[in-house]
């Protein structure tokens, strides 16, 4: 039995999101047939996608951006015209202090009760600066619903879309049964990560890109979802490719401007062969020139539907091209795509993939022979995702590591939702604890995504700041519950005495449900 | 609402640490909507606080049996003593108050406060949740956690009286309220939250089992001191005194209102003192500290209203006469409530003294049990509402029909 709830307990958080509470049974379930328990998901024909009501096509999405900024745009410049330019750039006296201080006053206003009958606006909350790039996670009207508001700033169209977008991957990743592979979802929208913060089209496509381009491949091919990716007009947007023109295309010349290699050279380095990978300067000046005219279609349609990926002949360097010691010479998208496509098949990627893999699911430093085994599998099968975690799911290796890693923020989040059965309806709270907690909600720092490793989510402050959140849950959402019933759910046998008994000693529920929110039990997976 | 704005007022200062920020986000019920009162005949209109006290209260340091010759000795090197700096002040010949407590000595010597020593609920096990729900819910055991006895006491009261609705302090509404009947919730900017105990539980746990986020975590606290540029002192308005008398004095200018809540129930964290207990000065002192300045924020806050106001304080179990290894004491039984306000028949310890003799002792550990806290509950619903001891028995107190409420307690 003990050794049922320790499987249990790693299929729970080593693969999935961890237990939901009530009368989910997942710890029994889970105990009684891990691994059928874990790849279950994995059988479920489209259960990856996500399709929700309301949610609109990356397409859709660009043009109503690009229809937003352009009356933006208007609208700046008849006030330029007609007004003094006194109120140009102005802002609060305060702003800067506050930008400093960002995740401090979101934490205070996401975490802020919200269950209470009615509240007024809290006089503490500072007033946001106009141009606050994070306005969207933390909008004052939708923390406190029933407040009587001075006239509130509506949401604009980049902000209502990124939290429609990020309450759909919410709920799903709370309400799943195992969560395998939306665990999935998120390690490969890291791998290929984009940044929301890079600007409007971006904040606008965060969610979209990932349900078009991640998600129907995440049990496809490796290649098929490479392709998706670098033609997806988020990742256009974010690396530059739109901007890279052929120096000797028509565009080139017209424009005297030429290649920007952004695209490129991630593509090599973190989406394929990996740093040391094999590839040159001189490789990634090809496939550059290789991917020049890959776009997307502007506001007014000129090339295609507005917000779509189309290949601009114009802007495309012309002539034959050499990558990895290979030839490419047909003189269209579709030269780009070979090369993609070799990419994929390189061994250094599987390597590369393989070792990612491992170090995401299982630790730090993986056991070599379950890397080498990954490898193998992506190889064999063409880079088949859907055997590379099945793979991962039948090693013995994934099954007996230690639960040495640390849950990431969004893992520790979305678990302590499972837990406590906090479907969300408003996606207010995740983000804020997400900005606080240095995970904010497809934005990374920078194209290599979020980290991976201990040392980043079991840093000092990152641990200080974990168990403030836990203790905000805690005061929230620990009457009516028993966290002894908790640590049951979560770990049954599995659990050390020294948690049981720290659980069972503190002084009240609010402090038992912080500390079990904060156990080894919880935090390590 | 102006008129409660201003408790919170020193928490807008820029000194306000992060602990503050983390909580902040003040959030004052809407009051406009509760019906006024219709006056009631006698002209009383009275109101009724209940101070839930987490982590098991030692009654025994608190009001101290200085009387008993059993007690120093048992209660060691924190006991308190009628003489000597930091004297004890005493209350009768026998029991003597906390020095951290002036503000209660002196209601008592005004005879509008008195203590219930050896008391306890009917629990008799030493799991503060369990204890904390038989506490609040009423019943003569744990588990039953859908309502608490303050509700249905709302619940059992004649339509039309006076009191229609009760105030929940806090971000949630705590067992003693929940229930059918309505309540309204109040969240005061900084709720005094037993944080840095949490932190060092933690620290604690990580040290058994997980050596590298026990590092990580100390160093992050310590980071966050530093950062807040002070050390482990409490710190005033945001731990223990400062904060339970925001929370006191935004509920009771709540409470004072024409239209505002007759009944509210609020709790305080922090009393589970198993190490470092301290004397009459140090920890325990800290936080009785906190109290008496509740209670005089309630005094002051309600006006006029004190004249007709009771405020229980009651907590989930008391601690072991005996002080431990650690100069601090374990989970026990026997502890005290106190009663305060305008409406006390006060200038009283009311007790059945069990003795402190190891053969007196509960599980020879516990100051024993004499008095049910239910009976003094009864007594205090009896007189302040008039509830049938029928409604007592029936619904606010399942299975009591053998507690008599204790008699003139209020008058």
């Amino acid at each position: 039995m003990a050794r049922d709830s320790q499987v249990a307990l790693v299929a729970l958080h080593r693969f999935g999101l961890g237990a939901r509470g009530g009368a989910s049974g997942d710890f029994l379930n889970a105990a009684s047939d891990p691994r059928g328990f874990v790849k279950a998901e994995l059988a479920r024909p489209n259960g990856v996608l996500l399709e929700v009501p309301g949610l609109q096509s990356t397409a859709a999405l660009g043009k109503a951006v690009f229809d937003y900024q352009f009356e933006i745009q208007q609208a700046r410049d008849a006030a330029a015209k007609s007004a003094a330019p006194a109120t140009e750039g102005q802002s609060p006296p305060d702003a800067k202090a506050q930008r400093r201080n960002l995740s401090l006053n979101s934490i205070a206003m996401e975490l802020a009760p919200k269950d209470l009958a009615a509240k007024e606006p809290s006089k503490e909350q500072p007033a946001k600066p106009p141009e606050n790039p994070n306005a969207a996670m933390a909008p004052t009207e939708a923390m406190r619903p029933n407040a009587p508001k001075p006239p509130p700033a509506p949401l604009n169209i980049i902000q209502k879309t990124f939290r429609a977008e990020a309450l759909a991957r919410l709920q799903r990743a709370v309400i799943a049964d195992c969560g395998f592979t939306e665990r999935l979802v998120v390690f490969w929208a890291n791998h290929f990560c984009i940044s929301a913060n890079k600007g409007g089209p971006a904040r606008m496509w965060a969610g979209s890109f990932e349900r078009e381009a991640i998600r129907p491949h995440v049990l496809g091919r490796f290649a098929d979802m490479l392709k998706a990716v670098e033609q997806h007009p988020a990742m256009l947007f974010f690396l530059d490719n739109q901007q890279s023109l052929g120096p000797d295309s028509r565009a080139g010349r017209n424009r005297n401007r030429g290649l920007n290699e952004n695209l490129a050279r991630e593509i090599m380095e973190l989406h394929t062969l990996g740093v040391g990978g094999g590839y040159t300067q001189a490789d990634v000046t090809s496939l550059a020139n290789v991917i020049t005219g890959w776009t997307y279609a502007g506001r007014l349609g000129q090339l295609g539907a507005p917000g779509t990926f189309v290949f601009n002949a114009n802007a495309h360097q012309p002539g034959a091209q050499r990558v990895m010691g290979k030839i490419y010479d047909a003189p269209d998208v579709t030269q780009g795509e070979a090369v993609l496509v070799d990419l994929a098949r390189h061994p250094s990627t599987a390597k590369f993939i393989a070792g990612k893999f491992a170090r995401h699911f299982v630790a730090d430093d993986p056991p070599p022979a379950l890397v080498a085994r990954l490898a193998d599998v992506f190889t064999k099968t063409d880079g088949d995702l859907k055997a590379l975690a099945t793979a991962l799911a039948d090693s013995d290796d994934a099954w007996k590591a230690p639960l040495s890693k640390m849950r990431s923020p969004y893992e520790f989040l979305v678990a302590s939702g499972r837990l406590l059965a906090q479907i969300p309806n408003d996606p207010g709270r995740y983000l804020g604890a997400l900005n606080t907690l240095g995970q904010p909600l497809w934005s990374p720092a920078g194209p290599n995504g979020f980290p991976d490793s201990n040392a980043a989510w079991a840093a000092p402050e990152g641990m200080k700041l974990r168990l403030d959140i836990s203790a905000q849950i805690a005061s929230r959402l620990a009457d009516g519950v028993d966290p002894r019933d908790l640590l049951e759910l979560i770990a049954a046998d599995a659990a050390s005495s020294e948690t049981r008994r720290t659980i069972e000693r503190a002084e009240s529920r609010q402090q038992a449900l912080a500390l079990l929110l904060m156990s080894p039990e919880f935090q390590r997976r | 609402m102006e008129t409660t704005m201003d408790c919170c007022e020193d928490m807008r200062s820029p000194a306000t640490s992060r602990r503050a920020v983390l909580l902040g986000g003040a959030s004052f019920a809407a009051w406009a909507y509760l019906p006024k009162f219709a006056r009631a005949a006698d002209g009383r209109d009275p109101r009724l606080v209940v101070v839930i006290l987490r982590g098991a209260l030692d009654g025994l340091a608190t009001v101290a049996p200085t009387g008993d010759p059993d007690y120093a000795g048992l209660h060691g090197s924190i006991a308190l003593s009628s003489s000597g700096p930091n004297a004890a002040l005493p209350l009768d010949s026998f029991f003597a108050l906390h020095p951290a407590m002036p503000e209660f000595a002196r209601m008592y010597r005004e005879k509008k406060a008195a203590v219930i020593h050896a008391v306890a609920t009917s629990y008799r096990d030493r799991s503060h949740f369990d204890g904390q729900d038989v506490l609040e819910s009423g019943f003569t055991g744990p588990g039953r956690v859908q309502s608490g006895w303050l509700n249905r006491a709302l619940e059992g009261l004649p339509k039309g009286e006076r009191v229609t609705s009760a105030l929940a302090v806090g971000p949630t509404t705590p067992l003693v309220l929940r229930g059918a009947a309505q309540t309204v919730g109040w969240a005061p900017v900084a709720l005094p939250q037993a944080a840095e105990d949490t932190a060092m539980r933690l620290v604690e746990l990580y040290q058994h089992r997980d050596p590298a986020l026990a590092s990580a975590l100390k160093q992050g606290l310590a980071l966050d001191k530093a950062a807040q540029g002070d050390d482990m002192k409490p710190k005033p308005g945001i731990n223990g005194v400062g904060a339970m008398r925001l929370v006191a004095r935004g509920a009771a200018k709540l409470m004072a209102a024409d239209d505002g809540p007759r009944i509210g129930a609020l709790a305080f964290d922090g009393w589970d003192t198993h190490a470092n207990e301290g004397g009459p000065v140090g920890r325990l002192a800290q936080l009785l500290g906190g109290l008496d300045g509740a209670l005089a924020e309630f005094e002051t806050g309600l006006g006029p209203r004190w004249r007709d106001t009771v405020i229980v304080v009651a907590t989930e179990f008391g601690r072991t006469a005996r002080v431990n290894g650690t100069q601090g004491t374990d989970h026990g039984t026997g502890t005290i409530a106190l009663l305060a306000g305008g409406a006390v028949k006060g200038g009283r310890v009311i007790a059945d003294w069990p003795g402190l003799k190891p053969a007196n002792l509960y599980q020879g550990r516990d100051l024993a049990p004499t008095t049910d806290l239910r009976a003094v509950m009864k007594g205090v619903l009896k007189d302040q509402f008039g509830l049938a001891e029928r409604v007592l028995t029936e619904s606010v107190f399942p299975d009591s029909a053998a507690l008599k409420p204790m008699q003139g307690l209020v008058g």
